[in-house]
């Protein structure tokens, strides 16, 4: 009838954030981009010094060993979890999304002040074990990449939890009921059944996971203690504490290609997921 | 065990909170409550609540009506280009947070030669910059619930002769409130504790409660923090157990 207006109307609607974001986020986003080419001078220097400066070069391999464990350890992890919250028993169900929403609600400073308090040379763990008269000495458990690890496993989890939680929430009770009517042992269900039908949900979160972990800072800053610096914290410190800006910029944006290429595998594998679990 | 993995570090803190000692520690002996005075005493934590308070309550409002216009717009018209419109908008979500820092510290430092008021470290600025971070959050809820609305009802409205605002404020946010209402709560936590950008766009003036804790984790470690985060944690788990009393009662 008169469809002009409210398309008119609705583009009216969306102007003001779309407006909002190309000033204030998309814009200053390509002067970075000019930063990293302008930056002492000229050119693509800083991106070469990327993959040739020593530096550079030994955080990059460790932001991605970092990455990769703690992309293992907090799927394992949130999939126990999961499994939990999904198939267990009402109060299990309960208590199993109390432990994944306190601390998915809590802030990321104070979750990693407390596995400071934890493991530090005065915290928790140290303290206990020597007054145990297992240890003499503490042992280092913080200010290294076992903290950042730690804690940024603990931080992950409960992003993990949501996509593996809503893919095992659509596998069909009935599949695993024929298995065991079939004679399938309960490990067997699990592995050769539950495991791969949830296998998209895994996928999905693996990714999210990664994508978010090559962009943690705060994290690492505070259980890393500048011991084990990773991408994120070079960025921090090209800024702020010798200022070279261009690598920081050069830094950042290769950061935003690696994570639109993840974030475009991800839109390929966990889409069709999400729509499937949906229907 | 993984649950236990999990609340762990929070339990962690409690203990340190009560230490007598200056520096972190487990209380041997004796507790005290030193480091919840010294909450109370030093004017700084009170005044960091009251400014992340303000950032956080203007930040959520803007962000909620900005995500919610767009989000009705997106809905009533369908244009072609959704996919585009809505991953653009999303944008600030997905992007690593240390570039979105980056960027918006390119943001303020440039407008503080233009318009000193909203520049780098004053506490609009930092509305500003939270606006951008937390908007794509609001946008995805407000779309999810609008995703649950029945579109025959906007017909139904549309065949009756409503003008678009009718539509709008009459029909179609009624329906999607509750969505609205989670997306600016949302907001507000999002804003509440964001230090990741914060951290790059203030320095002395704009110091938000996260940015007090970073200063008094990252340079010296003390364990007045451990009193906030006891506070903080104490905060959110009731309002959690809260929540599922409520959900329970309902249903």
């Amino acid at each position: 009838m008169r469809p002009r207006i409210p398309a008119v109307t609705g583009l009216l609607l969306t102007a003001p954030l779309l407006a909002l974001l190309l000033l204030a986020y998309a814009l200053p986003f390509l002067g970075v981009v000019r930063w990293s080419v302008t930056l002492p001078q000229p050119g693509w220097s800083q991106y070469a010094r990327l993959f040739t400066d020593p530096l550079a070069l030994s955080v990059l391999v460790r932001t991605f060993r970092i990455c990769s464990l703690v992309t293992v350890s907090a799927i394992a992890a949130a999939y126990a979890i999961a499994y939990v919250w999904v198939r267990g028993t009402p109060p299990q169900r309960r208590l199993a999304e109390l432990c994944i929403l306190i601390p998915f609600w809590i802030s990321v400073l104070t979750r990693a002040f407390g596995w400071l308090a934890l493991l530090s040379s005065r915290g928790l763990v140290n303290t206990w074990l020597q007054q145990l008269g297992i240890l003499s000495e503490p042992l280092t458990l913080v200010r290294n990449e076992f903290g950042v690890i730690v804690g940024m496993t603990h931080f992950l989890i409960p992003f993990a939890v949501f996509p593996i939680a809503s893919a095992m929430r659509a596998v069909d009770g009935r599949v695993l009921l024929a298995a065991r009517g079939l004679g399938a042992s309960p490990r067997r269900i699990f592995w050769r059944i539950f495991v791969p039908m949830t296998l998209p949900g895994i996928i999905g979160a693996a990714l999210i996971v990664f994508v978010f972990a090559l962009g943690f800072f705060i994290t690492p800053a505070i259980l890393g203690g500048g011991h084990s610096v990773m991408v994120a914290e070079l960025v921090y410190l090209h800024m702020f504490q010798s200022p070279d800006w261009g690598l920081g910029a050069a830094i950042s944006v290769m950061l935003v290609a690696v994570v639109g290429v993840l974030m475009a595998l991800l839109w390929r594998f966990a889409r069709p997921a999400a729509l499937r679990a949906s229907r | 065990m993984v649950a236990i993995f999990l609340l762990l570090p929070l339990l962690a803190v409690v203990p340190i909170s009560f230490t007598p000692a200056r520096f972190l520690s487990m209380p041997r002996g004796s507790w005290s409550l030193v480091h919840y005075r010294e909450l109370v005493d030093n004017p700084d934590w009170g005044a960091s609540v009251l400014l992340s308070l303000r950032i956080g309550v203007l930040s959520s409002l803007l962000a909620t009506v900005l995500a919610t216009l767009f989000a009705l717009g997106i809905w009533m018209t369908q244009p072609r280009m959704t996919a585009l419109l809505v991953g653009f908008v999303l944008l600030p979500m997905v992007v690593p947070p240390i570039v979105s820092a980056m960027t918006l510290y390119f943001l303020l430092t440039g407008l503080s030669q233009l318009a000193p008021l909203l520049g780098y470290d004053t506490w609009p600025g930092v509305v500003l910059a939270h606006v951008v971070m937390i908007a794509p959050f609001a946008v995805l809820l407000i779309l999810v619930a609008l995703a649950g609305v029945d579109r025959r009802i906007d017909l139904a409205a549309r065949g009756c002769g409503a003008t678009v605002t009718q539509r709008a404020l009459r029909v179609i946010l009624p329906n999607i409130r509750f969505g609205v209402l989670m997306a600016a709560l949302l907001s507000f936590v999002l804003s509440w504790e964001e230090i990741g950008v914060t951290l790059f766009i203030t320095s002395v003036n704009a110091i938000t409660l996260p940015r007090l804790m970073w200063m008094g984790v990252h340079d010296n470690v003390d364990p007045a923090i451990a009193a906030v985060s006891v506070v903080l944690i104490a905060i959110t788990t009731l309002v959690l157990i809260g929540r599922m009393m409520f959900q329970r009662s309902d249903t």
